[in-house]
């Protein structure tokens, strides 16, 4: 288990993160516009100062170089468009929002979309499956954008059940909207993988022996079909856990959530260089742990494949 | 005399004008809890008002500072901390009187010398403010230029405490609309002890002094900015909103959505959806609130391109562009045509007709269809150019009216092109466009702010517009300080940029708001800024 922990991290994650942190450090300088540029023209003298006190007059190298001495301490610079915070504030206040969003949203998906995948595996080709996946196809093909107006229009203005927007430090009444519009897709996905795999599993020779020794319904699935049939399910959760505690761009901005999808989005219309990529190095962290998660994971479910 | 003369007339402007606070009219029943949900746009870069870009910075700035001036619901500059002011030498030397009862929020008193640290504060090059030129340009606060350019020290710059509550401000050379230019947001004092002893942190809750009308007492960074009273502000007693929220959302729909569940009193300034304008005006009509701004939206054109250099190609297009179908067809939420480049609302300009503009749109497509065809262009060598504009449906919208409009003066074929908004910028920078679409909204209440654009060494002047004999004009103007005189200048002005045609102008922005029926208190302020000192909230 060490030795694993030691090849993931070191010969891994790290070389992994440098090569993600250099290409998006130069390529994030080739977007034209620079995070100071505006609509009135900073006079070249007042560019000037304002290169010097965020170190934008040294050359690339050179701020490349001072970029991973901060790095390294733990520093991901200041702001470039918030001045009055360092990206570590930021980040600070807004991971913790995403996450707990991103969790509430997570664990509906699940609950639902591995429920709903295993009725319709058990009803396959009924009308109950057709339904679910009739659903589910809807659920992926509707954009946040169209479903995040239209919840709110029906529940906050019709019926005015919640509010339209807001956080106010992740009260109740504020999540119900962003937690059903964030895990729509999720819960999609996760119903249509876990039919397949469940309809798989349910017609391999040994459930078909289990069922030759009389045993109910109910006992397999828990004792024999589950766990085979929630392994490619579990692949897909490590992504997708990244991607719905970073991805919900859509959500935070249409309800007005303070986490680091805003941030993300802002970042990168502003060229807010630090923040961009401190938000793509806390993404790539995120999801090479992740999957080292779901690997180990892997292996408790499945001994086959368990690490050696 | 004449300094004497001309300090009396201020003092007398003064005294007509009503006092920084709500004026509720009497038997007017008020809500018994004042507190206000109002938009802000986008989440403030900084609550450091020395270092304020834009709107969302500056509508920070002045709930929570107040400058030497500040302005009336109605956009007239009226006294602020400067409780009367004075200038000698025939306006080279200006002496503000502070009151004596104004206050930090932490008890302390306002004085000269914390103008003095702030004004000085914003044109450190150590500062790095975006707006630290405007002292020096738009003020021409002696030595300002210098110090940015890093020639002079910042203590050099012309101004200088007297004593605790006076206040000497000595200019280059005379400006006669000085006064207007200090109601900017970056001009509010700041606290130099916070700043010491906190640096950069200064402005977070618990630790931001401040001498408006509010005080800080929350910000979360993308959800909201919570403002208190300030219980030390001079005029406290006659402020009636004791709490403010600002949202920064910049997602008008998600805007209009939170209004219309009664969780947003008033949206940002500009904030009406255009795509839900006909819903706003079947349900709620009394909602919308439009008044004009010193904002005027237009089309560049780069006399460094070919055959933009020519004048009868720029005057073709710009007389083929139907201005009031733009104005109160396409966009319709109290834009006005813009036939002139400065917005008529402006204080001390006088708006002028020009020849062209008496023209019935026959006549002008008939002038324009002439002038190309004299310039060159037919069947055979149609005009091909490219319209650049940023990244938006409302832009899109009218760069295809006036494709079509262009269309019918004859063989005139446009590209549009669009571009995200710091690529744009950076396009129209660096000179990058044939005709682009082009933005202005005043810094200050007064028609230098808008025609100084078109002075070839304005930062500005995309086009690279060049006519030695407009410069002398706003020169002079400059340094004029007869009003009359000022605004002939002024109109001068603009009769050569109606012969010379350095932009296609096409309408006159406009403020434009969703606000509540019980928000009470604000006036048409052509500058936008609406202070939540001077609301109130009707029974409801």
């Amino acid at each position: 288990m060490l030795k694993f922990i030691f090849r993931r991290v070191f010969l891994e994650a790290l070389p992994t993160l440098l090569v993600l942190i250099t290409v998006t450090f130069f390529l994030i300088r080739l977007a034209p516009g620079g995070p100071f540029s505006s609509e009135a023209n900073v006079p070249p003298e007042v560019m000037a100062a304002i290169a010097a006190k965020y170190r934008l007059d040294q050359p690339v190298w050179q701020q490349y170089l001072g970029y991973l001495a901060d790095l390294a301490r733990g520093d991901f610079g200041p702001s470039f468009k918030y001045k009055d915070f360092s990206v570590n504030d930021l980040v600070y206040a807004a991971a913790p929002v995403s996450f707990r969003l991103g969790i509430m949203a997570f664990i509906v998906a699940m609950l639902i979309g591995i429920s709903a995948g295993i009725t319709a595996a058990l009803k396959q080709n009924t009308w109950v499956d057709y339904a679910v996946m009739g659903v589910s196809m809807v659920g992926v093909v509707l954009p946040n954008f169209v479903l995040a107006p239209v919840l709110a229009l029906v529940f906050a203005i019709w019926l005015k059940w919640l509010p339209a927007g807001g956080w106010e430090g992740g009260a109740l009444a504020y999540v119900v909207l962003p937690v059903a519009v964030l895990c729509k897709h999720y819960i999609s996905v996760i119903a249509r993988i876990t039919r397949g795999s469940m309809i798989e599993v349910l017609s391999s020779p040994f459930i078909r022996t289990a069922r030759a020794k009389g045993l109910p319904m109910g006992y397999i699935l828990r004792r024999h079909a589950m766990k085979p049939a929630l392994l490619p399910v579990i692949s897909y959760l490590g992504p997708a856990f990244v991607g719905i505690i970073t991805g919900s761009v859509v959500v935070e901005t249409f309800f007005g959530i303070p986490g680091i999808g805003q941030l993300f989005v802002n970042g990168a219309l502003n060229r807010d260089y630090p923040m961009v990529l401190g938000l793509t190095i806390l993404v790539g962290a995120l999801t090479i742990f992740f999957n080292a998660v779901v690997d180990i994971l892997y292996g408790f479910i499945d001994p086959r494949i368990r690490i050696h | 005399m004449r300094t004497a003369l001309f300090a009396a007339v201020l003092l007398a402007q003064i005294a007509s004008n009503s006092l920084s606070a709500a004026e509720v009219p009497p038997g007017t029943k008020l809500h018994p809890i004042q507190e206000i949900v109002r938009g802000n746009g986008t989440e403030p870069a900084t609550l450091d008002p020395n270092k304020a870009e834009g709107r969302p910075e500056s509508n920070m700035a002045v709930e929570l500072f107040e400058g030497l001036v500040t302005l009336n619901p109605d956009g007239q500059v009226i006294p602020g901390v400067a409780e009367k002011w004075e200038s000698r030498e025939d306006g080279r030397v200006w002496v503000f009187t502070l009151r004596r009862n104004a206050k930090w929020s932490d008890g302390s008193p306002v004085t000269a010398h914390d103008f003095e640290y702030s004004f000085k504060r914003m044109v450190d090059p150590k500062t790095a403010s975006q707006y630290a030129w405007y002292l020096g340009k738009a003020s021409n606060v002696k030595n300002g230029r210098a110090i940015v350019e890093g020639k002079v020290p910042p203590s050099e710059l012309g101004i200088k405490a007297l004593g605790e509550h006076t206040l000497e401000v000595t200019l280059e050379k005379p400006v006669s609309y000085l006064i207007a230019t200090l109601a900017h947001g970056s001009l509010m004092p700041v606290p130099r002890k916070a700043i010491e002893k906190y640096g950069d942190k200064w402005t977070e809750p618990g630790k931001l002094v401040s001498n408006g009308p509010y005080k800080l007492a929350e910000r979360v960074v993308n959800e909201r900015i919570v403002l208190v009273r300030n219980p030390h502000y001079w005029a406290n007693a006659k402020t009636v909103i004791d709490k403010v929220t600002f949202l920064p959302i910049n997602n008008q729909s998600a805007e209009y959505q939170r209004y219309r569940a009664n969780g947003i009193d008033m949206t940002a300034d500009g904030g009406v959806p255009p795509e839900q304008l006909k819903q706003i005006r079947r349900e709620i009509p009394n909602e919308l609130a439009t008044w004009p701004q010193l904002g005027t939206y237009c089309y560049v054109f780069n006399f460094r391109k070919k055959p933009f250099d020519d004048v009868r190609v720029r005057k073709a297009l710009s007389l083929a562009i139907q201005r009031e179908v733009i104005a109160e067809k396409l966009v319709g939420t109290g834009e006005t045509a813009a036939y002139s480049f400065t917005p008529d609302s402006a204080q001390g300009y006088s708006p002028i007709v020009h020849d062209w503009q008496r023209w019935t749109q026959a006549q002008r497509e008939a002038e324009a269809r002439r002038l190309l065809a004299e310039a060159g262009y037919n069947k055979n060598r149609p005009l091909r150019f490219e319209l650049l504009y940023n990244t938006n449906e409302g832009h899109k919208k009218i760069a295809l009216a006036v494709a079509w409009m262009w269309r019918r003066i004859g063989p005139v074929e446009v590209v549009l092109v669009n571009q995200e908004w710091k690529t744009f910028l950076d396009s129209r920078n660096r000179g990058q466009f044939e005709v682009s679409r082009y933005a202005w909204i005043a810094d200050y209440n007064e028609p230098s702010t808008m025609l100084d654009l078109f002075h070839s060494k304005h930062g500005n002047n995309d086009g690279k517009y060049n006519n030695p004999k407009y410069d002398a004009i706003m020169d002079r103007a400059k340094s004029t300080l007869d009003a009359g005189e000022r605004t002939k200048l002024y109109q001068d002005a603009e009769r050569i940029l109606a012969q010379d045609f350095p932009t296609a102008n096409i309408y006159h922005y406009s403020n434009r708001r969703l606000i509540k029926p019980w928000v009470k208190g604000y006036g048409r302020n052509p500058e936008g800024r609406v202070l939540t000192r001077d609301l109130y909230i009707l029974a409801h």
